[in-house]
């Protein structure tokens, strides 16, 4: 399996974000996104979830499965957690695990999920009391709570602390092991595995 | 389907194959050829406007119940007329954003609502300075004038939200689905203002047959005004454009600024 | 419809816990209403005759308040954008959102008109009457102000925006609503045959915009998360 998209022309108030791009991740594969603040990252990886619409060009899933939109085989973490703060841990997370993943096997991902994120203890706390490098870790845990093939990570470490992040990575390590695809915008060195960098030029052109 | 693509119908550069309505809505065409017809509407709703209030104050007779006061009618009337006419072109330059995405549809959109909503409004005011020697008040709840002013009220709305969101393209798509849901709500709103005004007044006897001898001057103006609404419209629509442009170079003008090699792009 | 009836699960589980927000629409709705008499005079007879429309203006102002309410946390925290990537289309996303709406403060406003009625001296035999169009009415008020939630979201000064864009489109519900509940308090007529009417177009119009607004409010939706 793998993601292509194919010469993505994206404009956003009347300008050209992206201009051109081309790129292509294989499965079991972890694209690092990579450019100067403005370079498009951001909307690049909107764009590859479906949520900008192209100028010109095309996204998508090669085999194509017919049954389901690409958006469904998603997982978009943007700069936002949406997490809940009148919501427990537990109860914001198993929103999403049902939401995004289905019925079926909901509170078992749920509870893997807040255990691979180190949450366990705290899932009968509501998310008000979280930290920031908490909330982005509920945040986070979604990738676990549904499984979904292609992983797009804005800045998936801002507020995580060195641990965390060790754990963030392998978690991605572990999803690119078996199968999936991974495209993350970062500025740190994550510690990942088969990585590739894509990088970004000002103007939202392929370097 | 499982990819997202572009509508290969709206990209930029494909000529080929393009109907009429798209070679009008490219922008340069547009100006090209709006420069050489807005003279022509201009003057021709000068002359025909000039020629309508000769025969009103001329050469139609005052009438037998409502005296002089008739001759307001003659701007009432196709101020009403031309309210709904300018929502209805609103509303499907909406739909041709929303849909088509032709580049001066928004254009378009947002040059005929202001136009629309002063002619709302002088609809209103003619109507209440007819009133009062009618019926002895400014304002009365007729149907009409409540539909009129509920259509006044929409435009309001178009207005604000324009000009409430700071991105334009966000600000066109938005208000382009608030037309869309006011053009499909108007009927329903006339059908219960309508409703409601029987039901409070039985009879308003407010009747619109109209002597022979007024139609001729009112078709006129009817004319007159129909054309200096084009005018109006082709005229706010060339400033848009030419607003765009002059945004567009400066945006540009920003880019190459900041395309000189800066720090942040080491990182 | 798993996941439908799980939004409106979650969405009525913070509205509980957020708490303030019905508690504020329903205190509005009675200061507004213990306004009136203060306005236009203590004469019970006026009162009673006006009864209908102050107490439906006064459900469409307090509602007005909570429409922001609708989509406006899910967009900031970026729950709106997660859900696009859900198997549920975003017209059923507007539209649990607008049913939650619905329960959550709709049907309490409903519920409270008639010991408001109290005060405007609301003849008691139009209860049932009253009771029955504001909960057939109040759906449109959610689904159509769904809509203007939806085109707000990123407006600067959206509330007041929001109640320029939506409270025309109200108009039909009012009128309907009110010549319903008239139609029982001022005895008029046929009576069982005015109320009817009016009753049946109000709940056609709900129906209508249970259909309209979430597909209006999702176009706004999408276009904003570009």
């Amino acid at each position: 399996m793998q993601l292509v998209a194919e010469n993505l022309v994206i404009e956003r108030g009347g300008r050209v974000i992206v201009s051109g791009v081309s790129l292509a991740v294989q499965s079991g594969e972890a694209l690092l996104l990579t450019g100067a603040n403005g370079a498009g990252k951001t909307t690049l990886l909107r764009a590859l979830a479906g949520f900008l619409p192209l100028l010109s060009g095309a996204v998508r899933l090669e085999p194509a499965d017919d049954d389901k939109p690409l958006a469904e085989a998603v997982h978009a973490i943007g700069h936002a957690n949406a997490v809940k703060a009148h919501l427990t841990v537990k109860e914001n997370l198993l929103f999403w695990a049902r939401f995004l993943g289905g019925e079926a096997g909901a509170a078992a991902r749920t509870d893997a999920a807040l255990n691979a994120f180190a949450l366990t203890e705290l899932e009968e706390f509501p998310a008000s009391y979280l930290s920031a490098g908490q909330k982005r870790r509920l945040g986070l845990a979604r990738l676990v709570a549904a499984p979904r093939p292609i992983w797009l990570l804005d800045e998936p470490t801002v507020s995580l602390d060195a641990a965390s992040t060790a754990s963030l990575a392998a978690i991605v390590n572990a999803h690119t092991r078996g199968g999936g695809m991974v495209i993350a915008a970062t500025h740190l060195p994550l510690g990942l595995e088969r990585t590739r960098e894509f990088r970004l030029q000002r103007g939202g052109k392929a370097a | 389907m499982q990819s997202h693509s572009s509508n290969p119908d709206q990209r930029p550069d494909h000529r080929q194959g393009q109907s009429l309505a798209q070679r009008l809505a490219n922008p340069t065409r547009f100006m090209e050829l709006s420069a050489k017809l807005l003279p022509a509407f201009a003057g021709a709703a000068t002359a025909v406007i000039l020629y309508g209030l000769f025969l009103v104050f001329f050469n139609s007779p005052a009438d037998y119940q409502q005296g002089e006061t008739v001759r307001i009618m003659y701007i009432h009337v196709p101020s009403a007329w031309l309210s709904m006419m300018a929502y209805g072109l609103v509303a499907v330059s909406s739909f041709g954003l929303l849909v088509f995405r032709h580049p001066l549809a928004d254009v378009s959109a947002k040059a005929a609502v202001p136009i629309g909503a002063a002619f709302t409004f002088l609809a209103l005011l003619t109507g209440s300075l007819w009133g009062k020697p009618m019926w002895g008040t400014y304002w009365v709840w007729d149907a009409r004038l409540t539909s009129v002013l509920v259509l006044f009220f929409l435009y309001l709305g178009l207005m604000a939200l324009r000009s409430s969101l700071e991105d334009e393209t966000l600000a066109a798509k938005l208000t382009a689905v608030l037309a869309l849901v006011g053009v499909t709500l108007l009927p329903i709103i006339k059908f219960s203002v309508n409703w409601w005004n029987t039901l409070h007044q039985p009879s308003t006897g407010f009747t619109t047959s109209i002597d022979p001898s007024m139609r001729w001057p009112l078709w006129i103006m009817a004319i007159g005004f129909s054309l200096l609404f084009f005018a109006m419209h082709m005229k706010g629509m060339r400033n848009e454009v030419l607003r765009r442009r002059v945004k567009a170079l400066r945006l540009a003008d920003v880019a190459r600024r900041e395309s000189a090699p800066d720090p942040v792009a080491a990182e | 419809m798993n996941n439908f009836l799980t939004l409106i699960a979650r969405d009525l589980k913070l509205a509980v816990r957020e708490g303030g927000a019905i508690g504020t629409a329903l205190g509005f709705f009675l200061l507004v209403v213990a306004m009136m008499p203060l306005g236009l005079g203590p004469d019970l007879k006026l009162l009673t005759r006006i009864a209908p429309g102050i107490l439906w203006i006064a459900l469409l102002l307090a509602a007005l308040l909570s429409l922001g309410r609708i989509f406006e946390s899910d967009a900031d925290d970026g729950a709106l954008d997660v859900m696009a990537t859900s198997p549920m289309p975003l017209e059923l996303v507007a539209a649990a959102k607008a049913a939650a709406h619905w329960i959550s403060t709709g049907i309490p406003l409903a519920l409270l008109a008639p010991v408001l009625g109290i005060l405007l001296n609301l003849d008691i035999a139009a209860y049932p009457a009253l009771i029955a169009t504001m909960l057939a009415g109040t759906p449109a008020v959610s689904f159509i102000g769904a809509i203007g939630a939806a085109l707000t979201l990123k407006a600067r000064r959206g509330g007041l925006l929001l109640a320029l864009v939506v409270l025309p489109l109200y108009i039909p519900t009012l009128i309907f609503g009110i010549s319903a509940v008239s139609a029982v308090t001022l005895n008029m007529g046929a009576q069982s045959g005015a109320f009817l009417s009016s009753f049946l177009i109000l709940i056609a119009i709900s129906l209508a915009s249970v259909v309209l607004g979430p597909l209006a409010a999702a176009a706004a939706l999408r276009i904003q998360m570009q």
